[in-house]
């Protein structure tokens, strides 16, 4: 049988066979520094605070292996893991961490939307300082071997860029697909997405699994927004129970700029995201939610970082879950306010239902604050429904099954709304209505 | 009383009041009026002495003192009370406690022993019909949870107890309806005497009606533009801010 | 109506007034730790056999766990070699009552305000005095004895009461529950021990006062109280130590015993000294505060007012593990200057239809750093566990920071759980609506935050909370610019 992954020599071999056969100048150096962070820090276990519930070691006691980047993932399959309106969208398809531009489509005109594969990029006149300037920037924030693992391996990865006053007509839909036919797969997608002065971009990440072996998706995604800009970002989550993932989202604001952010985890194995937003200029402005629906065995941890490095931020933040079976829910939201940020305003708010008897919700809502002149706060709840409306309806003549549906429907729904393209937000809609076998009319 | 000589002040670097001269004697009731944005609220921070409005030029003495030298507090126990616009809500501290506070500061700044519980109680129920608060509001936290016509009560309240020389009702009126604005009116009548004075900022003549001030000055643009009696009120009233607008708009800078 | 202000007025303008030091002869055993001090301890308080095995296991224990990191706390490191592990003010024979107590201690508590002479008692208030390692003196044991309870130092419980000492001690608080606790277990010197038998309602408040007066000595006392079934008790515990330039270790472990019905209230007001403006001296206190209610309906409250310490580490706990039973923790945290301080409260649910409740008041001054650090958690079989907490800091100065870091981990659908933190500094509106009032900008800070910590002063006893309000006071001198 296949050795576990964190085998060393496994890995070893893996990423010297990588610096020799794609070598660059840039990418080696950054795989370089995170390859030496993976071997010092080493896979976190739950002694350390930030993977205090999530034993994302386990992972690292099985056999997966690196992808050869010979998956069979053809257009058909893509076509059954497509979003909604795709066909007015620009669309990039990964399979095991890898961007396949032959299965990719860009609608946009050529001034709206740069892409390129990161090792391209690197070498373009262009883009080559941007890279050297923001690539693996998320390792300052986020130390653990887990995600020094991805930089040490960034290869295949892509870049997209949005000029100066582009406001991207078309959204961007990104597909994460693991083929795990032949094996287990341990995959690594990266990527750098830079929003250059008062340009719009809405990202739309989706994950799919072709086959029935575990996979392994250990993903970073960098965005860098600068003045005047807005980015939009909607993860979802839907995918086999064999799909395991670590995904950081970290989108630095370098001018004063707007991010929106929903996160919506419907199904999975074992998930943790990093959705770290910091604020690098005064006067930014971020939102942030998150929905959780879990049943079976799934386990989906939520971290999230609001980093308030300059005065007169605004953030605001909601995270909901509800667990059911034997699903576990984990949530740890940290609000930074560093010395010099004064006038913050920083709000975060984490509600959770738990479901059934084996169902675990552990939540960590954090304020580190140092700076005085700000208005923090948070709010946590763990609860059940809530039996004085179920009664209400009810005795309105709505079966109790139904009942609950709705004021789960209606829980829910605080976050879903968040998402504004249209299309996209009534496909979650109809997931959910399906999930929770909602009678609709 | 109060002289006001020449005073300018300036937040954040921009000047609002620009050259305000103002005489006030014992007994008298002022009026100062304006439209928005005139400097009205602006004098009245100067005057209790709010550190963000800078006095770059003039001078105020106050019962023979110069009150530019004098902290918020001092100004206070001298005997200045500003009714604020906005009355602040302090969570966890009594309105009882924080105005026998108040008031105990007051007399060991003059040399007076403080009022013991007995002594306190009973001043406080006198004050209490005078300004019909209701007690229940006492017990509670400064303000927290009050409505507008509470809060403007019980700052009329604290007025009657700390029985200042010099009054600044700093848009008192404001937010109120007409029986909380004829409460609080007939509480600073039953306040009034011929040793203490009284500024009345407001916006509107509702509240001159009940005060039925001695002499009425316009604000404009930082300075004070028109002075006269309780008539130029009316006009005012008659004829709205336009006209102020019209006569002196042009000749300020 | 309490008379908040003419407490704050008289105490505006004094410092720590309790850094003076007691010239007593005192019997020390020599620095450091090791095996032989261990039963050197033991053999000088003359105990049984199985106290000193008890002591020795968490010795060899203690010697292979690692200082905890965790806290969000920054200290060099201590070195254990340089403490003394006991002293005690020399005496020349057992006492047999209050009057043979020295005079120069009678006279270092009454400066402290802690009056153990009886004639000039605290009214009905039983105090256990421990200085350095040994209780020195107990009041009114024996009308308390006359309705059965038992009140004394841990060294005579030892003695008189093995049975129950034996039974109880470590239950709550296991030997090798954690670095310091272990510690303590090794080298514990002293400590009140209380029993409240069944059905007894504690007809006074029960208090021990700690003081550390021995140079470069630390203190390990340990407290244990066990209230029987239908039992009230109200326990109130005070410290203070001299000025020093050196920091001080105190290790403390407190263990509640609640059965059925039983309830205890437990509060304190810390007021180690905190070293000096610059952060010079002043005590390390890591103390491990724990409870279990064992059976139905039991409660256990803790209040605590801290405001000394250079720097603290302590959770006071509760473990509901009978049904219906109830836990508390009210607490306000107040530090200026350097001082630092991670605490909060652990809320473990374990039975069915258990409640608890968490507020909590963090005062940040001059370049402190305050943390709350709190974990709610019900277990499987917690069935309609209820929690609520609420966190509010408040930031007086931009070089000082406030934190919270709450831990909630549900494992039951029928747990209702709620949390809410706030942030905010003392506000400027709120300040200039005092000074307008005649209130000068300390009087009118200490009354905010006074007010600010109102939910949790409520909760102490008439007499603590009058000296914690001063304390208060006290402690925000200098804060503000």
């Amino acid at each position: 049988m296949h050795m576990a992954i964190s085998q060393f020599n496994y890995i070893e071999e893996k990423f010297e066979a990588l610096q020799t056969a794609h070598p660059n100048v840039l990418l080696n150096e950054v795989r370089q520094k995170g390859f030496q962070t993976y071997q010092t820090a080493g896979v976190p276990s739950c002694k350390n605070e930030e993977w205090r519930y999530t034993p994302v070691n386990n992972l690292f006691k099985q056999a997966f292996l690196f992808s050869d980047n010979k998956a069979a993932i053809n257009a058909a399959f893509v076509d059954s893991v497509r979003l909604p309106e795709s066909a007015t969208a620009n669309e990039l398809v990964f399979v095991n961490g890898l961007y396949q531009p032959s299965l990719s489509t860009i609608r946009s005109a050529n001034d709206e939307i740069v892409v390129l594969c990161m090792e391209a990029a690197s070498a373009d006149a262009r883009f080559a300082d941007i890279l050297k300037a923001h690539l693996g920037k998320s390792s300052l924030y986020v130390q653990d071997g887990v995600h020094a693992l991805n930089t040490s391996f960034i290869n295949g990865g892509v870049f997209v860029y949005i000029p100066k006053n582009t406001q991207a007509t078309l959204p961007l839909y990104v597909y994460q697909i693991a083929d795990t036919v032949h094996h287990p797969v341990l995959a690594q997608p990266r990527s750098l997405i830079y929003l250059a002065e008062s340009a719009s971009l809405q990202l739309v990440e989706h994950y799919a699994t072709s086959g029935n072996s575990d996979s392994f998706t250990n993903e970073i995604m960098e965005v860098v927004v600068a003045g005047n800009s807005v980015f939009e970002y909607y993860k979802v989550q839907n995918d086999d129970a064999s799909a395991n993932q670590v995904n950081t989202t970290h989108i630095r604001q370098i001018g004063k700029s707007y991010v929106h952010t929903v996160v919506i985890t419907l199904s999975g194995g074992m998930i943790r995201n990093n959705t770290n937003i910091i604020m690098e200029t005064p006067g930014n402005e971020a939102h942030m939610y998150g929905l959780y629906l879990l049943k079976g065995n799934t386990h989906a941890d939520n971290h999230t970082l609001v980093d308030n490095r300059e005065p007169h931020c605004f953030s605001n933040e909601l995270y909901k879950g509800i667990m059911d079976d034997a699903a576990t829910g984990v949530f740890s939201g940290k609000i930074y306010v560093r010395p010099h940020a004064q006038k913050t305003n920083a709000y975060q708010s984490n509600k959770n239902i738990l479901l059934s008897e084996k169902a675990t919700v552990n939540t960590k809502p954090q304020l580190e604050i140092f700076a005085d002149d700000v208005k923090c706060s948070h709010g946590c709840t763990v609860g059940r429904l809530d039996e004085e409306a179920l009664f209400y309806l009810r005795s309105r003549g709505i079966d109790a099954a139904q009942a609950k549906a709705m004021l789960l429907q209606a829980f829910a729904n605080d976050v879903v709304e968040k998402i504004k393209i249209d299309s996209l937000r009534q496909h979650i809609e109809t997931l959910i209505a399906n999930r929770l076998s909602l009678q609709t009319n | 009383m109060l002289s006001i000589q020449n005073i300018h002040a300036a937040v954040e670097g921009k000047e609002i009041l620009k050259g305000i001269n103002l005489d006030i004697q014992p007994g008298e009731v002022h009026a100062i009026m304006g439209p928005n944005g005139s400097g009205k609220s602006t004098l009245a921070s100067v005057l209790a002495g709010r550190e963000e409005y800078e006095v770059t030029e003039g001078s105020i003495t106050f019962l023979g003192k110069d009150m530019l030298e004098l902290s918020p507090e001092e100004r206070s126990r001298e005997g200045l009370f500003l009714a604020f616009q906005y009355p602040v809500e302090i969570p966890g501290v009594s309105t009882t406690n924080f105005i026998k506070t108040a008031l105990n500061e007051k007399r060991k700044y003059h040399g007076l022993a403080p009022l013991d519980a007995v002594s306190f109680l009973k001043l406080m129920k006198e004050k209490m019909q005078l300004v019909e608060i209701d007690k229940a509001l006492l017990t509670r936290s400064v303000n927290e949870g009050f409505s507008g016509g509470e809060k403007k009560k019980n700052e009329i309240f604290q007025m009657a107890m700390l029985e200042p020389k010099l009054t600044i009702l700093d848009e008192t009126d404001s937010g109120l309806d007409i029986d909380a604005l004829r409460i609080v009116a007939s509480g600073v009548n039953k306040l009034r005497n011929k040793n203490n004075a009284i500024i009345v900022i407001t916006h509107y003549q509702r509240l001159l009606d009940y005060l039925q001030p001695d002499f009425v000055h316009v604000l404009y643009n930082g300075r004070i533009v028109k002075s006269g009696t309780k008539e130029l009120a009316l006009t005012l009233e008659d004829q709205g801010y336009d006209y102020i607008k019209e006569a002196f708009g042009a000749t300020t800078i | 109506m309490k008379e908040e202000m003419e407490v704050l007025e008289q105490t505006i303008g004094s410092e720590y007034k309790y850094g003076f030091v007691t010239d007593i002869e005192t019997e020390t055993v020599p620095k450091g730790i090791n095996e032989s001090i261990v039963r050197l301890i033991s053999k000088k308080k003359n105990e049984p056999e199985w106290m000193l095995n008890w002591r020795l296991k968490a010795f060899a224990h203690w010697l292979k766990m690692e200082e905890p990191k965790w806290p969000n706390v920054k200290y060099p490191p201590i070195n254990f070699q340089d403490i003394i592990y006991y002293a005690a003010p020399k005496k020349k024979k057992a006492l047999n009552g209050l009057d043979e107590v020295d005079p120069e201690l009678l006279k270092t508590f009454e400066k402290l305000g802690i009056s153990i002479s009886e004639q000039k008692r605290l009214t009905g208030v039983a105090v256990d005095v421990v200085m350095d390692s040994v209780s020195v003196a107990t009041s009114f044991k024996k009308q308390l004895a006359e309705v059965g309870i038992i009140f004394c130092s841990m060294s005579e419980a030892i003695q008189n009461h093995p049975e129950l000492v034996q039974k109880y001690i470590g239950s709550v608080v296991p030997m090798t529950d954690n670095y310091f606790a272990a510690l303590n277990s090794a080298v514990f010197t002293d400590g009140s021990f209380c029993y409240i038998p069944k059905g007894v309602r504690c007809p006074m408040e029960l208090s021990t006062y700690f003081r550390i007066n021995t140079e470069n000595s630390g203190q390990f006392e340990r407290t244990l109280i066990v209230a029987e079934e239908e039992s009230y008790v109200s326990y109130l515990e005070g410290c203070t130590a001299p000025k020093r330039d050196e920091n001080q270790l105190h290790a403390a472990v407190v263990e509640l015993v609640a059965h059925r019905k039983a309830e205890i209230k437990y509060s304190t007001v810390q007021n180690w000294y905190p070293g000096d403006a610059n952060g010079a001296g002043g005590i390390y206190n890591f103390v491990t505060k724990r409870g279990i209610c064992l059976g139905e309906y039991a409660k256990i409250s803790w209040s605590q007012v801290e405001t000394g310490s250079a720097i603290t580490w302590k959770y006071p706990s509760v473990i509901l593990k009978g049904d219906y039973s109830v836990g508390e923790f009210y607490s306000v945290a107040l530090t200026n200057h350097l001082q630092q301080a991670d605490t909060g409260t652990k809320m473990i649910h374990l039975g069915k239809n258990t409640r608890s409740r968490i507020v909590s008041k963090g005062i940040s001054a001059g370049k402190s750093q305050n943390s709350y650090r709190g974990l709610v958690r019900t277990g499987k079989n917690a069935i309609n566990a209820r929690n609520f907490s609420q966190c509010d800091s408040l930031l007086l100065g931009n070089q000082c920071g406030a934190h919270t870091f709450p831990y909630i981990e549900a494992a039951h659908p029928s747990a209702i759980i709620e949390h809410e933190a706030t942030t905010s500094k003392i506000g400027e509106d709120q300040l200039f609506y005092c000074r307008q009032r005649g209130i000068d900008t300390e009087a009118a800070v200490a009354l905010i935050v006074t007010g600010f910590a109102k939910e949790v002063m409520n909760q102490l006893p008439m007499e603590f909370a009058v000296e914690a309000q001063k304390l208060l006071a006290i402690s925000l001198e200098g804060s503000v610019g």
